[in-house]
């Protein structure tokens, strides 16, 4: 089934929050943000700008009535910075004009005095000065201190794995309108509304119940507009509750890439040990993560690394730390995947390294390790219906892994100038907020009288088609047209206390509360349907495509008629419904439990061709048998397994942040950052849908789709790695990506 | 300013400076073009522009963040908004079916880059059907579902024929690809024409402008604040001509009339391919050859091929003229041997001779639609296996855009071998002072160079050079 929302943006008729009407009056916002990565602010000077035609206001941190707090997890980020810079992006002052372009002018006007210090850059220096947001993170399995002498083979190494910009088409921006009594409406490109909404009541020292945060859709956003959407809706507010006008902020493409954070950078060392057959026995690995300034969600995605440091594999000792460094770059955040594709890199890395010492392939060790029904997670879940196995055996009949070998081998003894590679990457990944308490959802649904249905949650629509899927469950369980029902903004004062439309589950919480909500209608509607028809028993009577059924004959209600007839006769047509996530659990002291609802397994195989001359390269192909469970929307979820897996292929690969070392983003532009174009995209790209996997976790059997497939882009390095190997035997090199044309060259011949 | 916008004759007096992208979302309210980086890179704010050429309009697609309004005069701007018909065209709802948007925030820039090609975009095939959206970015789709619904509108095309007499704009609103309107345009844009064979400067007496694809990128706001100056050739103006010896370009001749034109492409095989690498097709579209050697740019990619061809200048101020060598013409970072007024006029180069070899290098992080960085132009003569001339140039590892002088003469003539190949590297390596930056490091960029003056020879001569000579050791 299409998705209805495409309709309208084929069109350009959607609307994003640069495009709303703007009432009259509004005024334009810009920020004035630290050029500066660490030091003392000595002197701060709006006179000049205070003094431009067309400025309505200028503010500080002094000019917030409430706390200066936008830290969500903990309390470390100052929405106006004060007296310190941690990085440079921090906001310092917003301006306010008539337009946009004064706003700008006004910006390059004001003049800031820094006493600069020296910035921490990496994460390894942060961790030697003791820079860390928290206490580090242990999980651990068995024994990891004498396993090693029962080894029969044992390989240590470093990985590194860079930051990831989000680059969703659409940059960050709110509109804040002011309504009467003090209370603000904020239009927010957010993930969050709750937060946006929690956040601004207490930076303006309100009740939140003045705060309303509404959000139509989002043109992207990958985990950037969770956490970091929440400064520009609430400076927004900041403003027009001082003026007591309508104000927009939006930002500039070089702005947002600068003051925004990005994925994670990490760098780990890891050590592996082995039998001789390949069976893993121990892993110890300790994760050094790049928080940036300030904590933002990097603890959350820290647990995540953790949680998936094993990757799809079984390993009965197992020893993980994780520290999340505290350095001077832009506080990084949620990137799809959340911390899993770090952590798992690693122990990619790790087997490859075992294979290497072992002289076979890798993929033996993956093969030989993969979790089975009842394997332990490290952090004491079980595996329950694990795919593991059956998605790599698909993978390896449906793909032929026989003849890609051939095929890959002969063309390396052929070619000198060219050389291919291919690598397997099998994955697993475990849906459910890690914070248990975030795992549930609310719906309102409405059934108006000419029968046509509203549905209201708190998943925000940012094009993975959740909307879609709501509409799906409504329409299913009333039997009526998709075109019946419409899904709502998502709106804090319609849903409440929501959790962010995050962690892949944004259509498993949301649908499963909109499910219980419909069914809630449906009952009362049942009954009165036999009422009206008569009937004593209600289990007789069948709604089935706009009309109503008994014992499987239809009667003379259709939809419509009978829907007026309900509401004459005084039956509740809405229906509010909390979803929370049953039997998960987890102890974060002992780091055991439950976290996860269900896991989503997959295999994929990837090929590359590498230009031996010139150090670039092309992905010729992506193949993947992946876990869908029973799909809702195939459309919808290839479209979303196929984006996940470019963009992990960009991450490994071309996508690179670099720094200067003033701490300084070089990378701040589209024309210095690049990211997968339609020549990138492998010409062969191909997801086969896992049969027969029923998964009653999550909405309608289905499984999330999100973030899962992304981590198949992690295969692309070392089918990367190995296509160097066929042209230089004993290559010296690192892990360390992502894999750009610049490092494979300096690789093979520096 | 007069022009066309989808269906009507518009006027304005806005600024002349202003982006034709924020003359459309916010004078206008057409908020279907999206703002998504104000640099060309991403495609979101993709527009059609039609000008007359003869009787039939010529249209092509360009990112309107990087276009001054000034040079819409006399022109058709066709919008997403200006695309739509009652239902869905061919290709949105193609789009719809294969699932080719999420977010939905860069799919118009897709639906007008894609029915951009349709209308103009000669005898379909996939290769070119797919490069005229190679400048759209989709961050939500890895742009699988995207080629698919691109395929599966040529595949209708395949099965459905034009009638006889019928042209192509009928034909394509006949079978619900584009609005039926766009048949009443060249009539209409008759109307508003004034000028017509000339390559004009509007609004004199400013900062030139012409074509506008860096200087919008790097100082838009600026040009807000003072006057400038549209350079712009019709289309019905041929601006490259070919003498007995010599070829000659006018400066306001745009990258892709260049990649079109047949004859350089005869002069110079490969130069389509090439030319692939230099942009997106919007950019292309709108990037002049002046613009771009004025621009100075160290990694140029047009200014990289004419260094190789040993071009000369010709700049003009009002009558006087003087002629140049481009190698000369830059003096430093960003800074030319150009006298106030001083305009390029045209380039010109000696058309290469039997014998004689011409290639193209460039890599760049992600291969299409990326600045290089290290790119590498040879044009070199061989005769009897001896090095008669040879020029090299190469960009991105100096403050200028270089002429790899010492390297040439270097192997002028010598016997060609691998072995005098490999020692002509040691004087490029004195040639080049290249920095640490985003494109890569110091180092990398002498390997790279290294590695893509060797590409030069294992490409033009595989017969007497070998890769396990220079790539083996």
């Amino acid at each position: 089934m299409n998705n209805i929302d495409s309709i309208k943006h084929t069109r350009g008729e959607s609307v994003f929050i640069d495009d709303f009407n703007v009432p009259e009056g509004t005024l334009h916002a810009a920020v004035f943000y630290s050029p500066v990565a660490h030091g003392h602010i000595k002197n701060l000077d709006i006179s000049e700008a205070g003094k431009m035609a067309g400025v309505k206001g200028i503010y500080t941190y002094k000019d917030i009535p409430g706390k200066n707090q936008i830290g969500g997890i903990i309390e470390d980020e100052n929405l106006l910075a004060e007296n310190i810079v941690e990085f440079i992006g921090h906001p310092i002052a917003l301006v306010l004009a008539d337009d946009w372009l004064t706003a700008r002018e006004a910006v390059k006007k004001i003049k800031v005095d820094i006493e600069e210090q020296i910035p921490i850059l990496d994460p390894r220096t942060a961790f030697e000065k003791n820079s860390l947001i928290m206490p580090p993170r242990i999980f651990s399995c068995g024994d990891t201190d004498s396993i090693w002498s029962k080894c029969d083979v044992i390989a240590e190494g470093r990985v590194d794995s860079g930051g990831q910009e989000h680059l969703y088409l659409e940059t960050q921006g709110a509109v804040a309108v002011p309504l009467e009594g003090d209370c603000i409406k904020i239009y927010s490109a957010t993930q969050n509304p709750s937060a946006v909404q929690r956040t601004a009541a207490a930076v303006l020292n309100v009740p939140q119940n003045k705060i309303e945060c509404d959000v139509l859709r989002l043109g992207g956003a990958f985990g950037g507009k969770e956490d970091q959407a929440t400064a520009w809706a609430v400076l927004a507010a900041l403003a027009a509750t001082k003026l007591k006008r309508p104000v927009k902020l939006v930002l500039l493409r070089h702005d947002d890439m600068i003051v925004t954070g990005k994925r994670h950078p990490y760098s780990s060392d890891f050590k592996i040990g082995l039998d001789k057959e390949g069976k893993i026995i121990a892993y110890e690995v300790t994760f050094y993560q790049d928080a940036g300034a300030s904590a933002d969600l990097s603890p959350a995605i820290l647990d995540r690394t953790l949680f998936h440091a094993a990757n799809s594999y079984y390993i009965p000792n197992v020893k993980a730390t994780a520290y999340s460094c505290k350095t001077n770059l832009t506080p990084n955040t949620a990137f799809r995947g959340f911390g899993g594709p770090q952590g798992m890199f690693v122990i990619e890395s790790a087997i490859y390294k075992a294979a290497e010492k072992m002289g076979i392939e890798p993929s033996v060790i993956q093969e030989k390790n993969l979790l089975r029904e009842n394997n332990e997670f490290p952090y004491g879940q079980k595996a329950e219906n694990s795919n593991a196995e059956r998605c790599w055996n698909e993978a390896v009949r449906k793909f032929d892994l026989n003849s890609e070998r051939k095929k890959v081998e002969e063309f390396n003894s052929e070619n000198k100038i060219y050389k291919k590679g291919f690598a397997l990457m099998p994955i697993c990944f475990g849906i459910s907020f890690t914070n248990t308490p975030m795992n549930r959802a609310g719906a309102l649904v409405h059934i108006y009288t000419d029968g046509s249905i509203g549905v209201s949650t708190g998943a925000v629509e940012m094009g993975q088609g959740v909307n879609m899927k709501l509409r799906q469950v409504a329409a299913s369980l009333f039997s009526v047209g998709i075109d019946k029902v419409k899904t709502e903004t998502t709106n804090t004062s319609r849903v409440a206390n929501t959790s962010p439309t995050a962690a892949s589950s944004g259509a498993d919480l949301n649908g499963k509360a909109t499910e219980i909500a419909c069914k809630n209608i449906l009952e009362r509607l049942t009954k009165t349907a036999a009422d009206i028809l008569g009937i004593e028993n209600s289990g007789s009577i069948k709604f089935k495509d706009e009309k109503i059924y008994v014992n499987g004959k239809p009667s003379d209600l259709n939809w419509k008629n009978f829907i007026i007839e309900a509401n004459t006769r005084r039956v509740n047509l809405s229906s509010y419904a909390y979803y929370a996530t049953p039997e998960i659990h987890f102890d974060r002291i002992t780091n055991k439990g439950k976290p996860f609802a269900y896991h989503v397994y997959g295999t994929a195989l990837l090929e590359v061709t590498l230009d031996c001359i010139r150090g670039n390269y092309k992905i010729n192909s992506v193949k993947a048998v992946h876990d869908f469970g029973k799909s809702m929307n195939p459309v919808i979820d290839r479209g979303q397994a196929e984006g996940a897996i470019m963009q992990g292929l960009g991450w490994m690969t071309i996508e690179e942040v670099l720094h200067n070392e003033k701490g300084r983003l070089i990378t701040d532009t589209l024309s210095t950052y690049k990211v997968p174009d339609i020549h990138f995209t492998p010409e062969e790209l191909e997801v086969v849908f896992l049969e027969n996997s029923e998964n009653p976790q999550g909405i309608f059997n289905s499984k999330a789709i999100g973030e899962p497939p992304f981590m198949y882009g992690i295969g692309a390095y070392f089918a990367l790695l190995n296509a160097m190997k066929s042209f230089k035997k004993d290559l010296k090199y690192k892990f360390d990506a992502p894999m750009t044309p610049e490092k494979v060259l300096m690789t093979m011949y520096g | 300013m007069r022009f066309i916008l989808n269906r009507d004759i518009i006027s304005t007096d806005v600024n002349p400076a202003t982006s034709l992208l924020d003359f459309l979302r916010r004078n206008q309210n057409l908020k279907g073009t999206k703002e998504g980086c104000r640099e060309g890179d991403c495609g979101a704010c993709t527009v059609l522009i039609g000008e007359s050429e003869g009787n039939n309009i010529n249209y092509h697609n360009a990112n309107s963040c990087l276009i001054p309004i000034a040079d819409m005069e006399g022109k058709h701007v066709i919008t997403i908004e200006g695309l739509n018909i009652s239902g869905l065209t061919l290709f949105q709802k193609e789009m719809v079916e294969e699932g080719g948007t999420q977010c939905g925030f860069c799919t118009p820039g897709f639906i007008v880059s894609f029915t951009g090609y349709l209308i103009n975009g000669g005898k379909y095939n996939l290769k070119d059907a797919i490069e005229s959206v190679g400048g759209n970015i989709c961050r939500c789709t890895g742009h699988g579902t995207i080629r698919r619904a691109v395929s599966n509108v040529l595949n209708y095309f395949e099965t459905t024929e034009l009638k006889k007499g019928e042209n192509r704009i009928k034909y394509l609103s006949r079978l619900n690809a584009i609005p039926a309107y766009i048949s009443d345009i060249p009539l209409k844009l008759k109307k508003i024409e004034r000028r017509k064979n000339v390559i004009a400067q509007r609004i004199i007496k400013g900062e030139p402008v012409c074509g506008g694809t860096d200087i919008f990128v790097q100082k838009w706001d600026e040009l807000l604040k003072k006057k400038i100056s549209v350079i712009t050739k019709s289309k019905n103006i041929n601006g490259i001509k070919i003498g007995k010896n010599i070829c000659s370009i006018k400066a306001s001749t745009t990258v892709t009339e260049i990649e079109e034109s047949k004859e350089l492409n005869k002069m110079i095989p490969g130069l389509k391919d090439y030319m692939l690498l230099f942009g997106s097709i919007p950019i292309k579209n709108r990037a002049s050859i002046g613009g771009n050697i004025n621009n100075a740019s160290p990694i140029g990619d047009v200014t990289n091929i004419f260094l190789a061809l040993n071009s000369k200048l010709i700049l003009k101020k009002k009558k006087a003229k003087r002629e140049i060598f481009l190698k000369d013409y830059y003096k430093g970072y960003k800074s030319l041997d150009r006298k106030k007024g001083e305009l390029i006029d045209e380039i010109k180069f000696t058309i290469p001779g039997k014998n004689t070899k011409f290639n193209f290098e460039k890599v760049s992080k992600r291969t299409f639609l990326d600045i290089a960085s290290v790119n590498s132009s040879i044009l070199i003569k061989i005769k009897k296996d001896i090095i008669e001339d040879v020029h090299i140039s190469t960009g991105g590892v100096a403050p200028i855009p270089l002429h790899l002088t010492l390297t040439s003469e270097f192997l002028k003539g010598k016997l060609l071998s691998s072995e005098k190949v490999k020692k002509s590297i040691a004087y490029a390596m004195k040639e080049i002072s290249p920095i640490s930056d985003a494109r890569g490091s110091a180092d990398y960029k002498r390997l790279l160079l290294r590695q893509l003056i060797y590409a030069h020879f294992l490409k033009l001569f595989p017969e007497v050079i070998k890769p396990e000579d220079l790539l083996y050791e």
